[in-house]
C-alpha cells in the first residue's frame, strides 16, 4: 500500500473528492467547455479522452485556476472552487499539476525545483523535504541526478522530475496534461511506468493523454471530450471494445492502421 | 621614437586624480541607471497604466538624442530657467537619463523571455506573486538581460569621456588640458588610453565571469 511514504489511502474510497457541476468556459464568444458534470472519487484515476483541440486540457487548467470559467461549480473537498473567497495558493498545494512541457525551473537543480514548493510554501522542514524528495527521485530512478539542472536531462528524466516535484507537495490529486506528448517513443515508457505506479498506490488522478493503451490499462473511468462536451463516460473495457456514441467510435478508429 | 618619460611621470597624478573622477561618475551612472531601468522595465511589463506612457516617451526620449546634448540642455538650458547644478551632478544625471534607458530595454527583454507557461509552473506548486517574482520571473530574466547589462555598463563607461564637455575634469579633460598646455600630444594620449584600459578592462574581465556565472544554470557554458 506504500509508495515511498506519500500516499497511504484506500483504494475506491467512494467519498467524492472533486465535483465538477455545468462548467461553462469561453474564450471571448467560443465555448470551450459546454455544460461539463464529472465527479471524482478518493483514489479514482480519470481519463481524458478526445480529439486535439476539444477542450481536455483546458478542462484541466480549470481545476487548478489557471483558466477562469464563466459558469457552473467546481467543488473540491467540500468547498466551491468558484463561488466566494478562494485561497488558490492552499488549493494548488493539494492539486498537483505535470504539464506537457515539464516546465522545471531551468535556473534550479533538480534537487532545488523539487523542494522549492514544500520549503518556500508550504514552510516544512527543509531536512525532511530532502529526505522525502531523494525517496522521490529514487523511485523514479533518478536520484543521482539530484544536483543536474534540467538542460542535463533527457525530455523523460524531465519530466520523472516534474511528477516527483508535484508530488513532493503531498497534493490529494495530480492532474497529468499530455505529459508524454513532447517525448520521443522510447522515453514515453518510462514517464507511464511511473504514473501507473501512482495510480496503483492509490493517487487520485485525472489523465488527459493520448496513449489509449496506456488508458486502458490505468483508467477507472473513461471521459470522452468531444467539441467541449462530454460524449460519454465508461469503463475502459467497454469505451475501447464497444462505444456508445458514433464520435467515440470514429475516434478509436482514427488510431488504428 | 623618443617618449617623453619625464612628463608622463609628472602628470600621472594629474591622471590618478582624473581616473577617480571617472570612475566615481562611472559608478553613480551606473547605479542610478539599474534603478531608472529596473523601474520602468517594471512599469512596461506589468503595463502600470499612465506610468507606462511615461516611461515610453522617456525611453524614446533618451535613446534618440546624443549624450552630449543632454547634457548641454542640463548644464547650459537649465541654469537659464533658473535651476543651476553643479557640472558634476549633471554629468551623473545625464549619464543616468540616458542609461536608465538601455538598461530599462535591457530588463524588459529578460522578463519578457519569460515564458507564461513557467509562470504557471510556479503558480502550480502554490507559489505567492511575491514568491514567483523572487523565484521564478527574476532569476530567469536576470540571467537574460545579464549579457545586454554589462554591455550598457562598459558603454556608459566609455560615454563618460564627453562629460569634459561641461567641465568635469575627468580623464579626457585632463588630456585636452595638457596637449593644449605642453602639446605632448602622444604622451597624453597614450596615457589616456591607458588610463581607460586600466579602468574598464578590469570591469569588463569580473562582468564576463559574472555573466557566466549567472547563467550558468539555464545556458551552459
Amino acid at each position: 500500500m506504500e509508495w515511498i511514504g506519500v500516499l497511504i489511502v484506500n483504494k475506491k474510497d467512494s467519498r467524492v473528492l472533486l465535483e465538477i457541476k455545468n462548467l461553462y468556459k469561453k474564450y471571448g464568444e467560443t465555448t470551450v467547455l459546454d455544460n461539463i458534470n464529472l465527479s471524482i472519487s478518493k483514489g479514482e484515476v480519470i481519463v481524458i479522452l478526445g480529439p486535439s483541440g476539444c477542450g481536455k486540457s483546458t478542462l484541466l487548467r480549470c481545476l487548478n485556476g489557471l483558466e477562469k470559467i464563466q459558469g457552473g461549480d467546481i467543488i473540491f473537498r467540500d468547498k466551491s472552487l468558484v463561488n466566494g473567497d478562494v485561497n488558490w495558493q492552499e488549493v494548488r498545494q493539494q492539486i498537483g499539476m505535470v504539464f506537457q512541457n515539464y516546465e522545471l525551473f531551468p535556473h534550479m537543480t533538480v534537487i532545488e525545483n523539487i523542494i522549492l514548493g514544500p520549503v518556500k510554501v508550504q514552510k516544512r522542514d527543509k531536512k525532511e523535504v530532502m529526505e522525502q524528495a531523494r525517496q522521490l527521485l529514487d523511485r523514479v530512478g533518478l536520484l543521482d541526478r539530484e544536483n543536474s539542472y534540467p538542460r542535463q536531462l533527457s525530455g523523460g528524466q524531465k519530466q520523472r522530475v516534474a511528477i516527483v516535484r508535484a508530488l513532493c507537495m503531498n497534493p490529494e490529486i495530480m492532474l497529468f496534461d499530455e505529459v508524454t506528448a513532447a517525448l520521443d517513443p522510447e522515453m514515453v515508457r518510462e514517464v507511464l511506468d511511473v504514473m501507473l505506479g501512482l495510480a496503483k498506490q492509490g493517487m487520485t488522478m485525472i489523465v488527459v493523454t493520448h496513449e489509449l493503451s496506456f488508458a486502458r490499462a490505468v483508467a477507472d473511468r473513461i471521459v470522452f471530450i468531444d467539441k467541449g462536451r462530454i460524449c460519454e463516460i465508461t469503463e475502459p473495457r467497454e469505451f475501447f471494445t464497444k462505444p456508445k456514441t458514433e464520435r467515440a467510435r470514429h475516434f478509436l478508429n482514427r488510431f488504428q492502421y | 621614437m623618443n617618449l617623453n618619460w619625464q612628463f608622463i611621470i609628472d602628470s600621472l597624478p594629474l591622471y590618478r586624480q582624473a581616473a577617480w573622477a571617472t570612475l566615481k561618475l562611472g559608478f553613480w551612472g551606473i547605479l542610478i541607471s539599474l534603478v531608472i531601468g529596473l523601474i520602468c522595465s517594471i512599469a512596461l511589463y506589468l503595463k502600470l497604466k499612465g506610468l507606462k506612457t511615461i516611461v515610453k516617451i522617456y525611453i524614446e526620449l533618451s535613446r534618440n538624442t546624443p549624450l552630449l546634448i543632454q547634457l548641454f540642455f542640463l548644464y547650459f538650458g537649465l541654469t537659464k530657467l533658473g535651476i543651476t547644478l553643479s557640472e558634476n551632478t549633471c554629468a551623473i544625471i545625464g549619464l543616468s537619463f540616458l542609461g536608465g534607458s538601455y538598461m530599462a530595454e535591457a530588463f524588459r527583454s529578460g522578463l519578457e523571455a519569460v515564458s507564461r507557461s513557467q509562470i504557471e509552473s510556479g503558480l502550480s506548486i502554490g507559489l505567492s506573486q511575491a514568491q514567483l517574482v523572487r523565484y521564478v520571473i527574476f532569476p530567469q530574466a536576470f540571467s537574460v538581460s545579464m549579457p545586454s547589462v554589462a554591455a550598457n555598463c562598459i558603454f556608459l563607461l566609455k560615454e563618460t569621456s564627453i562629460v569634459g564637455a561641461i567641465a568635469v575634469v575627468d580623464l579626457m579633460n585632463v588630456t585636452k588640458d595638457l596637449i593644449g598646455m605642453y602639446y605632448q600630444t602622444f604622451e597624453s594620449l597614450l596615457m589616456l588610453v591607458a588610463a581607460y584600459l586600466i579602468i574598464i578592462l578590469p570591469l569588463s574581465m569580473l562582468l564576463t565571469w559574472l555573466e557566466r556565472r549567472v547563467r550558468y544554470a539555464e545556458f551552459g557554458n
